[in-house]
C-alpha cells in the first residue's frame, strides 16, 4: 500500500516535471537562440546550450528597427489605459456595489452581456467612428475605450470586491457627513487596493499584449506598438532567427516582469473571476 | 433622470415621506453620474456597433461614398459558395474551434486535479503552467513557428532523437489545423488556474464520506469532483468557446491563413476582408453571423447546463 501511494507520487512529481519543462522550454529556446550567432542556428544537432554568448544580436535587433519607438507607444498605450481602467472601472464599480439606486442591478445585468460580445464583431463600426473623428492612426482608439469602464469584466471584478466591504464603513462616513464623492475616494478606495491591483495587471497585460486592434486602427510605421513591430521586423528577417528571438526576448520581458512581481494577484484574481462568477 | 423630474412634478405640499424620497431620488442622481463612464461607454462601444455591423451588413461599402443597401446580397453571395475562401475559412474555424476547445477543457481538469493533489511546490508549478498565458500571444508565436520548423526546428529534432514521426507542423495543409490546437493547450493556463481554485473549495468531507463507504480516487473523481464542479466547467467552455471563435494572432503571425489557405480561421478571414480590401459591407455580414453563432453556442450550452450542471444552492445566494 505505501509502497503502491510512492510509486504514484513519483509518477505524479514526473508528470508535473516534464509538463512544466514542456511550457517553459519555448522560453530557455528564444534565449538560447538569441544568444547564438547566425552559424549556430541550423547546426545539427543543435547546442542545447549556446556555444558563445553574443549580445550583439540584441544590439543589432534593437537598432535596425526603431524599437525605441514602438516600446515609447506601448508604454503610453498601457499606462494611460490602465490609469483609465482603474478610476474609471472603480467609479461605475462603486456606483453598482455601494449606491443603491433604482434598477441599479437589473441594467448591471444588461451592461454584463457586453462580456459575450468579442472585439471583432464591432471592429469595423469603432474603425469607422475613429476615422470619422480623425482619430485612426493615432493611439487614441488604443487608450479611449479604457476611459468608460474600461471593460465589463474589469467593473465586473471590481464590484465584487467592494461588495464585500461591510456597509457599516459608508454609514458612519455618511454621518459624520462624507459624500459619495469621499466615501468613495476616502474609504472604498484604499480598501479595496488588492482589487485594484489585480485589475490593474490584468489591464497592463491585456494592452501590452494586444495585438488586434493596433493592427486595426495603426498604419503609419511611427505609430506602431510593439507588437506591430515584431510582425514588421518578422517580415523583413525572414530565416535570422537569432534576431527575432533577440527581438522577442525584448518584447517577452516586461510581461514576463509584471507576472513574476504579482504572481500571487494574479492568479488569485483569475481563480476570483472564475468561481464567484 | 427623467424619472427624477417626473417625481418632483408629483410631490405634494406637505409629505412626510418627502425625505425619503429625496433621499432615493439623490441616490439615482449619484448613482447614475457614477455608473456613467460604462453606460455611455456601453452605448458608444457595445450596443452602437453592434447594431452597426448589423445594418452595414445590408450593404455595400467600401470607405468611398456612402454604404449602398443592397439587401440580403451579402448573405446569398456567402452563402452561394461564391465566396470559396468564406467556405474553407468556416471550415477550419469549426474544426479548430470542436477539437480544440474540448480538449482544452479535459487537458486543463487533469492539470488542475494533479496540481491540486497535495503535492510541494504547487504554486511553483501553477506558475509554470501559468506562465505561456501572460507572454504576448504574437511573441510565442514567432517562438513556436522556430521551434516548430520542419528542417531545422528543435521540435522535430527532438521527435527524432527519440524515434519518433516528425511532422511538417505548420507547413502542411493537413496538419496545420492539428498543430494550432496543440498550441492552444499550451495556452490553456487561465482555465487551468480557474479549476485548480475550484477544485479546491469542494470541501473534504465528501471524500471523506466516500472513503468510509470505501470509494476509490475514480469514484471520487466521478461522483464528487466532476458534479462539484460542474459549474465551472459549464464556465469555461463557454469562454473557451468565445475566445476559440476569435483566434486571430496565430494565423495572422504563423501562417497567414496557409498553406493552401487550410488555416484561414474566421476573424482572419474577416480581418482581411475589412480591412485589406475594404469590403466592409461583406465583412460585416460575417461579422454578424459569426456573432448569432457565439451567441447559438452559448444559448445552447445553457438549455443544456439545466440538466448536467449542479449548483449547490448558489443561485439563491447571488
Amino acid at each position: 500500500m505505501i509502497l503502491r501511494r510512492t510509486v504514484g507520487r513519483i509518477c505524479l512529481y514526473a508528470i508535473l516535471s516534464l509538463g512544466g519543462f514542456i511550457f517553459v522550454f519555448p522560453f530557455y529556446w528564444m534565449l538560447r537562440t538569441a544568444f547564438t550567432g547566425m552559424e549556430g542556428l541550423f547546426t545539427i544537432p543543435p547546442d542545447i546550450i549556446p556555444n558563445t554568448f553574443q549580445f550583439d544580436n540584441f544590439a543589432e535587433a534593437l537598432s535596425s528597427s526603431p524599437f525605441g519607438l514602438y516600446f515609447w507607444n506601448s508604454t503610453v498605450v498601457t499606462v494611460l489605459s490602465v490609469a483609465g481602467v482603474l478610476l474609471s472601472g472603480s467609479v461605475c464599480a462603486y456606483s453598482f456595489s455601494r449606491i443603491s439606486w433604482p434598477g441599479r442591478d437589473k441594467i448591471f445585468g444588461f451592461i454584463l452581456t457586453g462580456l459575450m460580445l468579442p472585439f471583432f464583431v464591432v471592429m469595423i463600426p469603432h474603425f469607422l467612428g475613429w476615422k470619422l473623428l480623425h482619430l485612426t492612426d493615432t493611439l487614441v482608439p488604443l487608450i479611449a475605450p479604457a476611459w468608460f469602464g474600461g471593460g465589463v469584466f474589469n467593473i465586473f471584478l471590481l464590484r465584487q470586491f467592494f461588495l464585500t466591504i461591510p456597509r457599516e464603513m459608508d454609514e458612519a462616513a455618511k454621518m459624520d457627513g462624507a459624500g459619495h464623492f469621499r466615501i468613495y475616494w476616502n474609504i472604498i478606495m484604499p480598501i479595496g487596493k488588492q482589487a485594484l491591483i489585480v485589475v490593474g495587471m490584468l489591464t497592463f497585460l491585456a494592452n501590452w499584449n494586444d495585438y488586434l486592434a493596433p493592427m486595426v486602427f495603426i498604419s503609419s510605421e511611427k505609430n506602431y506598438t510593439l507588437m506591430l513591430g515584431l510582425t514588421l521586423f518578422q517580415g523583413t528577417y525572414t530565416a535570422q532567427w537569432h534576431l527575432m528571438m533577440a527581438a522577442t526576448s525584448i518584447i517577452v520581458l516586461p510581461s514576463l516582469a509584471v507576472f513574476l512581481i504579482g504572481q500571487r494577484f494574479f492568479v488569485e484574481g483569475i481563480a476570483m473571476s472564475g468561481v464567484k462568477g | 433622470m427623467k424619472m427624477a423630474e417626473t417625481s418632483v412634478s408629483s410631490q405634494a405640499v406637505f409629505d412626510p415621506g418627502r425625505g425619503i424620497r429625496k433621499r432615493k431620488r439623490n441616490e439615482l442622481k449619484y448613482g447614475l453620474l457614477f455608473a456613467s463612464p460604462v453606460l455611455l461607454g456601453y452605448l458608444l462601444f457595445v450596443l452602437g456597433p453592434l447594431l452597426f455591423t448589423f445594418a452595414l451588413g445590408f450593404t455595400e461599402y467600401s470607405m468611398v461614398g456612402s454604404p449602398k443597401f443592397v439587401g440580403m446580397d451579402n448573405f446569398v453571395r456567402l452563402f452561394s459558395g461564391r465566396e470559396p475562401l468564406f467556405y474553407d475559412a468556416t471550415v477550419s474555424t469549426l474544426y479548430y474551434v470542436f477539437v480544440s476547445v474540448p480538449l482544452g477543457i479535459a487537458f486543463s481538469f487533469i492539470l488542475a486535479m494533479l496540481l491540486n493533489s497535495k503535492i510541494k511546490g504547487q504554486s511553483f508549478f501553477r506558475g509554470l503552467f501559468f506562465l505561456p498565458v501572460v507572454i504576448p500571444l504574437a511573441a510565442s508565436s514567432v517562438i513556436w513557428l522556430w521551434m516548430l520548423q520542419p528542417d531545422f526546428g528543435i521540435v522535430n529534432y527532438v521527435l527524432g532523437l527519440l524515434h519518433l514521426p516528425k511532422s511538417s507542423w505548420l507547413s502542411s495543409d493537413t496538419t496545420v489545423i492539428p498543430t494550432l490546437i496543440l498550441f492552444s493547450l499550451w495556452l490553456t493556463g487561465n482555465t487551468m488556474v480557474i479549476f485548480l481554485a475550484g477544485l479546491q473549495n469542494i470541501p473534504s468531507h465528501l471524500y471523506e464520506a466516500l472513503e468510509v463507504d470505501g470509494g476509490h480516487t475514480l469514484h471520487k473523481i466521478w461522483y464528487i469532483t466532476l458534479p462539484m464542479c460542474s459549474p465551472i466547467i459549464f464556465f469555461n467552455t463557454v469562454i473557451g468557446l468565445v475566445n476559440a471563435f476569435q483566434t486571430f494572432v496565430q494565423p495572422s503571425v504563423m501562417t497567414q491563413g496557409g498553406p493552401d489557405n487550410a488555416s484561414y480561421l474566421i476573424v482572419y478571414y474577416l480581418f482581411k476582408e475589412g480591412f485589406q480590401f475594404t469590403k466592409f459591407g461583406t465583412a460585416s455580414a460575417v461579422a454578424s453571423l459569426l456573432f448569432l453563432v457565439v451567441l447559438l453556442c452559448t444559448f445552447v450550452l445553457f438549455r443544456f447546463s439545466n440538466s448536467l450542471v449542479y449548483y449547490e444552492g448558489r443561485e439563491r445566494e447571488r
